[in-house]
Protein backbone atom coordinates (compact mmCIF):
# COMPACT_ATOMS: atom_id res chain seq x y z
CA UNK A 1 0.00 0.00 0.00
CA UNK A 2 2.82 2.24 0.88
CA UNK A 3 4.59 1.53 -2.12
CA UNK A 4 1.64 2.45 -4.48
CA UNK A 5 1.05 5.66 -2.58
CA UNK A 6 5.18 6.74 -3.14
CA UNK A 7 4.43 5.80 -7.07
CA UNK A 8 1.28 8.04 -6.93
CA UNK A 9 3.35 10.79 -5.24
CA UNK A 10 6.69 10.04 -7.87
CA UNK A 11 4.20 10.55 -11.00
CA UNK A 12 2.26 13.71 -9.24
CA UNK A 13 5.48 15.04 -8.49
CA UNK A 14 6.74 14.62 -11.92
CA UNK A 15 3.51 15.91 -13.38
CA UNK A 16 3.89 18.46 -11.25
CA UNK A 17 7.38 19.93 -11.69
CA UNK A 18 6.71 19.89 -15.94
CA UNK A 19 4.03 22.34 -15.35
CA UNK A 20 5.33 24.70 -13.10
CA UNK A 21 8.78 24.71 -15.93
CA UNK A 22 6.01 25.27 -18.36
CA UNK A 23 4.17 28.02 -16.27
CA UNK A 24 7.98 29.16 -15.98
CA UNK A 25 8.91 30.03 -20.02
CA UNK A 26 5.54 31.48 -20.00
CA UNK A 27 5.72 33.57 -16.98
CA UNK A 28 9.45 34.59 -18.45
CA UNK A 29 7.95 35.17 -21.70
CA UNK A 30 5.31 37.25 -20.36
CA UNK A 31 8.14 39.48 -18.79
CA UNK A 32 9.95 40.17 -21.71
CA UNK A 33 6.55 41.07 -24.05
CA UNK A 34 6.40 38.18 -25.55
CA UNK A 35 3.22 35.59 -26.07
CA UNK A 36 4.98 33.18 -24.39
CA UNK A 37 4.79 28.53 -25.26
CA UNK A 38 1.41 27.30 -24.12
CA UNK A 39 1.52 25.83 -20.48
CA UNK A 40 1.88 22.26 -21.75
CA UNK A 41 5.06 22.88 -23.63
CA UNK A 42 7.39 20.95 -21.29
CA UNK A 43 4.84 17.64 -21.52
CA UNK A 44 5.33 18.13 -25.09
CA UNK A 45 8.88 18.48 -25.28
CA UNK A 46 9.21 15.81 -23.51
CA UNK A 47 7.12 12.82 -25.15
CA UNK A 48 8.91 14.21 -28.55
CA UNK A 49 12.07 13.42 -26.87
CA UNK A 50 11.36 10.28 -26.08
CA UNK A 51 9.90 9.68 -29.18
CA UNK A 52 12.96 10.22 -30.94
CA UNK A 53 15.52 7.86 -32.14
CA UNK A 54 19.03 8.02 -30.52
CA UNK A 55 21.90 6.18 -32.82
CA UNK A 56 24.60 7.77 -31.09
CA UNK A 57 26.77 6.40 -28.01
CA UNK A 58 29.97 7.31 -26.28
CA UNK A 59 30.22 4.22 -24.09
CA UNK A 60 28.07 2.98 -21.10
CA UNK A 61 28.70 5.21 -18.73
CA UNK A 62 27.11 7.76 -20.98
CA UNK A 63 23.85 5.97 -21.40
CA UNK A 64 23.62 5.76 -17.74
CA UNK A 65 24.59 8.85 -16.54
CA UNK A 66 21.10 10.37 -17.13
CA UNK A 67 19.52 7.09 -15.68
CA UNK A 68 21.39 7.73 -12.29
CA UNK A 69 20.83 11.26 -12.33
CA UNK A 70 16.89 10.43 -12.59
CA UNK A 71 17.02 7.53 -9.53
CA UNK A 72 19.02 9.87 -7.72
CA UNK A 73 16.75 12.33 -7.18
CA UNK A 74 13.65 9.77 -7.55
CA UNK A 75 15.40 8.42 -4.22
CA UNK A 76 15.64 11.83 -2.82
CA UNK A 77 12.18 12.10 -3.36
CA UNK A 78 11.14 9.25 -0.65
CA UNK A 79 12.60 11.36 1.99
CA UNK A 80 10.65 14.66 1.09
CA UNK A 81 7.49 15.04 2.92
CA UNK A 82 4.78 16.40 0.94
CA UNK A 83 3.09 18.02 3.60
CA UNK A 84 2.04 17.41 7.03
CA UNK A 85 -0.30 14.55 6.65
CA UNK A 86 1.54 13.14 3.71
CA UNK A 87 4.32 10.85 5.31
CA UNK A 88 7.08 8.90 3.47
CA UNK A 89 10.06 7.55 4.70
CA UNK A 90 10.90 9.15 7.63
CA UNK A 91 13.63 8.81 10.27
CA UNK A 92 15.70 10.04 13.01
CA UNK A 93 18.84 11.92 10.76
CA UNK A 94 16.98 11.58 7.67
CA UNK A 95 18.21 15.44 6.71
CA UNK A 96 21.82 14.09 5.97
CA UNK A 97 20.61 11.40 3.79
CA UNK A 98 18.27 14.09 1.81
CA UNK A 99 21.58 16.26 1.42
CA UNK A 100 23.91 13.31 0.42
CA UNK A 101 21.00 11.98 -2.26
CA UNK A 102 20.31 15.34 -3.39
CA UNK A 103 24.05 15.13 -4.93
CA UNK A 104 23.76 12.09 -7.03
CA UNK A 105 21.99 13.93 -9.70
CA UNK A 106 24.94 16.25 -10.57
CA UNK A 107 27.17 13.61 -9.87
CA UNK A 108 25.48 11.24 -12.54
CA UNK A 109 25.13 13.73 -15.16
CA UNK A 110 29.06 14.56 -14.34
CA UNK A 111 29.74 11.01 -15.10
CA UNK A 112 27.67 10.50 -18.11
CA UNK A 113 28.84 13.67 -19.91
CA UNK A 114 32.62 13.26 -18.77
CA UNK A 115 32.53 9.73 -21.03
CA UNK A 116 31.54 11.80 -24.05
CA UNK A 117 35.07 13.53 -24.54
CA UNK A 118 33.08 16.96 -25.33
CA UNK A 119 35.51 19.72 -24.13
CA UNK A 120 32.12 21.75 -23.47
CA UNK A 121 30.50 19.01 -21.15
CA UNK A 122 33.68 18.82 -19.18
CA UNK A 123 33.56 22.53 -18.86
CA UNK A 124 29.99 22.39 -17.94
CA UNK A 125 30.68 19.77 -15.12
CA UNK A 126 33.45 21.72 -13.50
CA UNK A 127 31.65 24.68 -13.10
CA UNK A 128 28.21 22.74 -11.67
CA UNK A 129 30.92 20.88 -9.25
CA UNK A 130 32.52 24.21 -8.50
CA UNK A 131 29.20 25.72 -7.55
CA UNK A 132 28.37 23.50 -5.23
CA UNK A 133 31.12 24.45 -3.26
CA UNK A 134 29.28 27.91 -3.07
CA UNK A 135 25.68 26.89 -2.38
CA UNK A 136 25.88 23.55 -0.64
CA UNK A 137 27.73 25.37 2.40
CA UNK A 138 24.76 28.00 2.56
CA UNK A 139 22.03 25.39 2.35
CA UNK A 140 23.48 23.04 4.62
CA UNK A 141 24.43 26.36 7.64
CA UNK A 142 20.67 27.81 6.57
CA UNK A 143 18.65 24.49 7.99
CA UNK A 144 21.30 24.24 10.90
CA UNK A 145 19.51 26.54 12.83
CA UNK A 146 16.13 25.32 12.61
CA UNK A 147 17.29 21.67 13.00
CA UNK A 148 19.31 22.56 16.48
CA UNK A 149 15.87 24.58 17.70
CA UNK A 150 13.59 21.60 16.99
CA UNK A 151 16.20 19.56 18.38
CA UNK A 152 16.01 16.75 15.53
CA UNK A 153 17.28 15.79 11.98
CA UNK A 154 14.67 14.54 10.38
CA UNK A 155 12.69 17.07 8.18
CA UNK A 156 8.93 15.04 8.60
CA UNK A 157 9.15 16.30 12.93
CA UNK A 158 10.74 20.07 11.50
CA UNK A 159 7.03 20.45 10.22
CA UNK A 160 5.27 18.76 12.66
CA UNK A 161 7.21 20.82 15.50
CA UNK A 162 6.45 23.94 13.90
CA UNK A 163 2.81 24.35 13.16
CA UNK A 164 0.84 26.90 11.64
CA UNK A 165 1.31 30.71 10.54
CA UNK A 166 3.24 32.81 13.38
CA UNK A 167 5.39 29.75 14.09
CA UNK A 168 7.11 29.12 10.97
CA UNK A 169 10.80 28.61 11.53
CA UNK A 170 11.24 30.89 8.54
CA UNK A 171 9.98 33.66 10.81
CA UNK A 172 11.86 32.91 13.75
CA UNK A 173 15.15 32.50 11.45
CA UNK A 174 14.67 35.34 8.82
CA UNK A 175 18.09 35.29 8.08
CA UNK A 176 18.50 31.91 7.82
CA UNK A 177 15.66 31.90 5.39
CA UNK A 178 16.73 34.49 3.41
CA UNK A 179 20.33 32.54 3.19
CA UNK A 180 18.65 29.72 2.22
CA UNK A 181 16.34 31.22 -0.63
CA UNK A 182 19.97 32.62 -2.26
CA UNK A 183 21.30 29.37 -2.04
CA UNK A 184 17.86 27.97 -3.69
CA UNK A 185 18.73 30.10 -6.70
CA UNK A 186 22.24 28.44 -7.33
CA UNK A 187 20.66 25.07 -6.78
CA UNK A 188 17.88 25.18 -9.36
CA UNK A 189 20.24 26.90 -11.63
CA UNK A 190 18.71 29.68 -12.09
CA UNK A 191 19.90 32.72 -13.54
CA UNK A 192 22.77 34.30 -12.28
CA UNK A 193 24.00 30.98 -11.56
CA UNK A 194 23.25 29.20 -14.31
CA UNK A 195 26.95 28.60 -15.47
CA UNK A 196 26.92 24.65 -15.71
CA UNK A 197 24.39 25.10 -18.30
CA UNK A 198 25.15 28.59 -20.65
CA UNK A 199 23.52 27.96 -23.83
CA UNK A 200 25.28 30.77 -25.24
CA UNK A 201 29.10 29.80 -23.85
CA UNK A 202 29.28 25.88 -23.55
CA UNK A 203 26.65 24.57 -25.73
CA UNK A 204 24.55 23.76 -22.77
CA UNK A 205 27.33 22.28 -20.90
CA UNK A 206 26.98 18.34 -19.66
CA UNK A 207 23.83 17.97 -21.95
CA UNK A 208 25.65 18.75 -25.30
CA UNK A 209 26.18 15.54 -26.41
CA UNK A 210 22.61 14.37 -25.00
CA UNK A 211 19.64 14.31 -27.45
CA UNK A 212 16.58 12.06 -27.82
CA UNK A 213 15.39 9.96 -24.63
CA UNK A 214 18.70 11.00 -22.67
CA UNK A 215 17.29 14.48 -23.23
CA UNK A 216 13.84 13.31 -22.04
CA UNK A 217 15.27 11.17 -19.31
CA UNK A 218 17.21 14.54 -18.11
CA UNK A 219 14.02 16.78 -18.79
CA UNK A 220 12.30 14.47 -15.91
CA UNK A 221 15.30 15.22 -13.59
CA UNK A 222 14.78 18.18 -13.88
CA UNK A 223 11.31 18.56 -13.34
CA UNK A 224 11.47 16.81 -10.54
CA UNK A 225 14.63 18.20 -8.87
CA UNK A 226 12.72 21.74 -9.16
CA UNK A 227 9.73 20.07 -6.48
CA UNK A 228 13.06 18.70 -4.58
CA UNK A 229 14.50 21.45 -4.45
CA UNK A 230 11.99 24.33 -3.36
CA UNK A 231 10.36 21.43 -1.17
CA UNK A 232 13.28 21.28 0.96
CA UNK A 233 13.05 25.25 1.54
CA UNK A 234 9.20 25.35 2.18
CA UNK A 235 8.76 22.13 4.64
CA UNK A 236 11.87 23.52 7.00
CA UNK A 237 11.02 27.17 7.10
CA UNK A 238 7.01 27.13 6.34
CA UNK A 239 5.99 23.76 7.99
CA UNK A 240 3.18 23.03 4.91
CA UNK A 241 -0.03 21.28 7.06
CA UNK A 242 -1.23 19.70 3.70
CA UNK A 243 -0.31 19.18 0.69
CA UNK A 244 -2.37 21.96 -1.57
CA UNK A 245 -0.04 23.83 0.72
CA UNK A 246 3.10 22.41 -0.09
CA UNK A 247 2.51 22.94 -3.99
CA UNK A 248 1.87 26.30 -4.02
CA UNK A 249 4.62 27.36 -1.58
CA UNK A 250 7.21 25.54 -4.01
CA UNK A 251 5.21 27.09 -6.80
CA UNK A 252 5.94 30.49 -4.95
CA UNK A 253 8.93 30.20 -4.53
CA UNK A 254 10.23 28.96 -7.84
CA UNK A 255 8.23 31.37 -9.50
CA UNK A 256 10.17 33.99 -7.10
CA UNK A 257 13.49 32.15 -8.83
CA UNK A 258 12.34 32.43 -12.35
CA UNK A 259 11.67 36.00 -12.07
CA UNK A 260 15.09 36.78 -10.55
CA UNK A 261 16.12 34.76 -13.70
CA UNK A 262 14.63 36.90 -15.77
CA UNK A 263 16.12 39.77 -15.53
CA UNK A 264 19.77 39.15 -14.30
CA UNK A 265 22.74 38.22 -16.51
CA UNK A 266 25.10 35.63 -15.69
CA UNK A 267 28.15 35.42 -13.25
CA UNK A 268 30.92 34.26 -14.14
CA UNK A 269 31.79 31.60 -12.11
CA UNK A 270 34.58 32.53 -9.95
CA UNK A 271 32.38 35.73 -9.41
CA UNK A 272 29.31 33.20 -8.12
CA UNK A 273 31.42 31.74 -5.41
CA UNK A 274 32.86 34.98 -4.86
CA UNK A 275 28.96 36.09 -4.25
CA UNK A 276 28.31 32.90 -2.32
CA UNK A 277 31.41 33.07 0.10
CA UNK A 278 30.61 37.18 0.75
CA UNK A 279 27.01 38.08 1.91
CA UNK A 280 24.81 34.73 1.82
CA UNK A 281 27.68 33.08 4.31
CA UNK A 282 27.35 36.16 6.75
CA UNK A 283 23.41 35.91 6.52
CA UNK A 284 23.51 32.54 7.57
CA UNK A 285 26.34 32.68 10.01
CA UNK A 286 24.26 35.22 11.70
CA UNK A 287 21.05 33.17 11.72
CA UNK A 288 23.26 30.67 13.48
CA UNK A 289 24.14 33.44 16.33
CA UNK A 290 20.86 34.28 16.26
CA UNK A 291 19.74 31.48 17.79
CA UNK A 292 22.65 31.10 20.59
CA UNK A 293 22.16 34.73 21.21
CA UNK A 294 18.45 35.06 21.38
CA UNK A 295 16.69 31.80 21.84
CA UNK B 1 1.14 6.54 -31.85
CA UNK B 2 -0.96 9.95 -32.42
CA UNK B 3 0.26 11.53 -29.23
CA UNK B 4 3.79 11.35 -30.52
CA UNK B 5 3.34 12.86 -33.84
CA UNK B 6 1.53 15.87 -32.32
CA UNK B 7 4.25 16.62 -29.53
CA UNK B 8 6.78 16.31 -32.67
CA UNK B 9 4.73 18.84 -34.63
CA UNK B 10 3.93 21.27 -31.73
CA UNK B 11 8.04 21.11 -30.29
CA UNK B 12 10.22 21.98 -32.56
CA UNK B 13 13.88 22.73 -31.83
CA UNK B 14 15.74 23.79 -34.09
CA UNK B 15 19.76 24.27 -34.51
CA UNK B 16 20.29 27.26 -37.28
CA UNK B 17 23.28 27.05 -39.32
CA UNK B 18 24.35 30.95 -39.83
CA UNK B 19 26.29 30.66 -43.05
CA UNK B 20 24.93 33.14 -45.07
CA UNK B 21 23.06 36.85 -44.35
CA UNK B 22 20.01 35.09 -43.52
CA UNK B 23 20.68 34.84 -40.33
CA UNK B 24 20.27 38.25 -39.84
CA UNK B 25 16.24 37.35 -39.66
CA UNK B 26 16.98 35.12 -36.94
CA UNK B 27 17.02 37.53 -33.97
CA UNK B 28 13.97 39.27 -33.96
CA UNK B 29 11.82 35.58 -35.07
CA UNK B 30 13.05 34.58 -31.70
CA UNK B 31 12.63 37.56 -30.03
CA UNK B 32 9.73 39.84 -28.77
CA UNK B 33 8.60 41.41 -31.85
CA UNK B 34 7.95 37.72 -33.68
CA UNK B 35 8.31 35.32 -30.78
CA UNK B 36 8.49 32.07 -32.06
CA UNK B 37 8.26 30.46 -29.34
CA UNK B 38 4.38 30.47 -28.88
CA UNK B 39 4.10 27.44 -31.40
CA UNK B 40 7.24 25.56 -29.61
CA UNK B 41 9.86 26.30 -31.55
CA UNK B 42 13.09 26.96 -29.82
CA UNK B 43 16.44 27.85 -30.68
CA UNK B 44 18.95 24.62 -29.37
CA UNK B 45 23.14 24.73 -28.87
CA UNK B 46 23.56 21.28 -30.38
CA UNK B 47 22.74 19.14 -33.40
CA UNK B 48 22.26 16.47 -30.71
CA UNK B 49 19.27 18.21 -29.29
CA UNK B 50 17.81 19.50 -32.44
CA UNK B 51 15.22 18.00 -34.60
CA UNK B 52 14.72 20.75 -37.25
CA UNK B 53 18.42 21.68 -39.07
CA UNK B 54 17.23 25.20 -40.91
CA UNK B 55 20.08 26.38 -43.59
CA UNK B 56 20.02 29.60 -43.63
CA UNK B 57 21.53 31.39 -46.62
CA UNK B 58 24.08 30.10 -49.40
CA UNK B 59 26.27 27.41 -48.65
CA UNK B 60 30.18 27.33 -49.99
CA UNK B 61 31.49 23.73 -50.93
CA UNK B 62 33.79 24.29 -47.33
CA UNK B 63 30.43 24.96 -45.16
CA UNK B 64 28.63 22.27 -47.20
CA UNK B 65 30.94 18.90 -45.52
CA UNK B 66 29.98 21.19 -41.89
CA UNK B 67 26.33 20.84 -42.89
CA UNK B 68 26.53 17.24 -43.97
CA UNK B 69 28.16 16.82 -40.26
CA UNK B 70 25.80 18.38 -38.22
CA UNK B 71 23.01 17.21 -40.10
CA UNK B 72 24.25 13.54 -39.70
CA UNK B 73 24.61 13.97 -36.34
CA UNK B 74 21.10 14.82 -35.14
CA UNK B 75 18.87 12.26 -34.01
CA UNK B 76 16.02 11.10 -35.79
CA UNK B 77 13.19 11.95 -36.54
CA UNK B 78 14.78 15.16 -37.99
CA UNK B 79 13.80 17.80 -40.49
CA UNK B 80 15.56 20.36 -42.82
CA UNK B 81 14.21 24.05 -43.82
CA UNK B 82 16.41 25.87 -46.94
CA UNK B 83 16.01 29.56 -46.00
CA UNK B 84 16.14 31.98 -48.88
CA UNK B 85 16.50 31.37 -52.47
CA UNK B 86 20.60 30.31 -52.28
CA UNK B 87 19.50 27.17 -51.09
CA UNK B 88 17.15 26.37 -54.27
CA UNK B 89 19.10 27.57 -57.22
CA UNK B 90 22.01 29.90 -55.91
CA UNK B 91 20.14 33.21 -55.72
CA UNK B 92 22.19 35.52 -56.52
CA UNK B 93 25.45 33.60 -56.26
CA UNK B 94 24.23 31.78 -59.71
CA UNK B 95 27.49 31.60 -61.14
CA UNK B 96 29.77 31.78 -58.43
CA UNK B 97 32.13 28.63 -58.78
CA UNK B 98 31.94 27.85 -55.06
CA UNK B 99 28.95 27.97 -53.96
CA UNK B 100 26.01 25.30 -54.12
CA UNK B 101 23.46 25.91 -56.14
CA UNK B 102 20.72 23.24 -55.05
CA UNK B 103 20.41 22.02 -51.70
CA UNK B 104 17.89 19.14 -52.65
CA UNK B 105 21.22 17.12 -53.64
CA UNK B 106 23.10 16.76 -51.04
CA UNK B 107 20.80 16.73 -48.02
CA UNK B 108 17.22 16.10 -47.82
CA UNK B 109 15.02 19.13 -47.77
CA UNK B 110 11.53 19.00 -46.17
CA UNK B 111 10.63 22.21 -46.84
CA UNK B 112 12.07 25.62 -48.69
CA UNK B 113 11.22 29.18 -47.46
CA UNK B 114 11.59 31.70 -50.99
CA UNK B 115 12.49 35.12 -50.46
CA UNK B 116 15.55 37.41 -50.55
CA UNK B 117 15.48 37.48 -47.45
CA UNK B 118 12.20 36.29 -46.10
CA UNK B 119 10.77 37.79 -43.64
CA UNK B 120 9.97 36.67 -40.10
CA UNK B 121 6.90 35.96 -40.92
CA UNK B 122 7.26 33.78 -43.37
CA UNK B 123 9.79 31.64 -41.54
CA UNK B 124 7.14 31.54 -38.70
CA UNK B 125 4.45 30.38 -41.46
CA UNK B 126 7.13 27.55 -42.73
CA UNK B 127 7.38 25.68 -39.07
CA UNK B 128 3.19 26.06 -38.99
CA UNK B 129 3.47 24.14 -42.35
CA UNK B 130 6.50 22.03 -41.22
CA UNK B 131 3.95 20.83 -38.27
CA UNK B 132 1.30 20.25 -40.25
CA UNK B 133 3.38 18.05 -42.37
CA UNK B 134 4.77 16.02 -39.46
CA UNK B 135 1.09 15.76 -37.99
CA UNK B 136 0.07 14.42 -41.28
CA UNK B 137 2.93 11.93 -41.00
CA UNK B 138 4.44 14.08 -44.51
CA UNK B 139 7.56 15.22 -43.40
CA UNK B 140 9.89 12.07 -44.22
CA UNK B 141 12.61 13.29 -45.79
CA UNK B 142 15.05 11.54 -43.59
CA UNK B 143 14.09 8.29 -44.52
CA UNK B 144 15.21 9.23 -47.69
CA UNK B 145 18.42 10.13 -46.74
CA UNK B 146 18.69 6.41 -45.16
CA UNK B 147 17.24 4.73 -48.17
CA UNK B 148 19.04 6.82 -51.05
CA UNK B 149 21.73 7.39 -48.67
CA UNK B 150 24.31 6.43 -52.03
CA UNK B 151 22.45 8.91 -54.45
CA UNK B 152 23.59 11.51 -51.75
CA UNK B 153 27.10 10.53 -51.01
CA UNK B 154 27.53 10.52 -55.19
CA UNK B 155 26.30 13.67 -55.08
CA UNK B 156 28.82 14.99 -52.53
CA UNK B 157 31.64 12.82 -54.15
CA UNK B 158 31.30 15.24 -57.00
CA UNK B 159 32.63 18.26 -54.83
CA UNK B 160 34.65 17.03 -52.12
CA UNK B 161 36.50 13.24 -50.92
CA UNK B 162 33.58 12.20 -48.72
CA UNK B 163 34.75 9.47 -47.10
CA UNK B 164 37.60 11.98 -45.43
CA UNK B 165 34.63 13.69 -44.30
CA UNK B 166 32.26 10.86 -42.88
CA UNK B 167 31.34 11.34 -39.14
CA UNK B 168 33.69 9.28 -37.30
CA UNK B 169 32.58 6.22 -34.84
Amino acid sequence: MKILLLLGYWILVIIMGLLYMGIARKVTARIQNRYGPPFYQAFLDVLKLFSKRETASHGVMHSLGPVIAFAGISTTLLFLPLGKGAPVLHFQGDLFVFLYLIVIGPLGMALGAGESNNPNATIGIARALSLMLGYEIILFMATLPVFVHFKTASIYEVILNQGAFPNWAGIKFPLSMLGGLIALQGLLGEKPFDQPIAPHEIASGPTVEYGGKYLGLLQLWHAVAIIVETGLFIDVFFGPQNILWFFLGTFIVFMLSVVINAVMPRFRIEQAIRFYWGVPLLLVVLGILQYYLWR
Amino acid sequence: MGLFKISQGRSLWMVHFCTGCGAVEMPPTMTSRFDMERFGVAPMATPRQADVLLITGYLTVKTLKRVIMVYEQMPTPKYVIGFGSCTVNGGIYWDSYNVIKNLELYIPVDLYIFGCMPRPESIIDAFLKLRKMIEEGKANKWKDYIERYDWYKQNQAKLFDVNKWRVQK
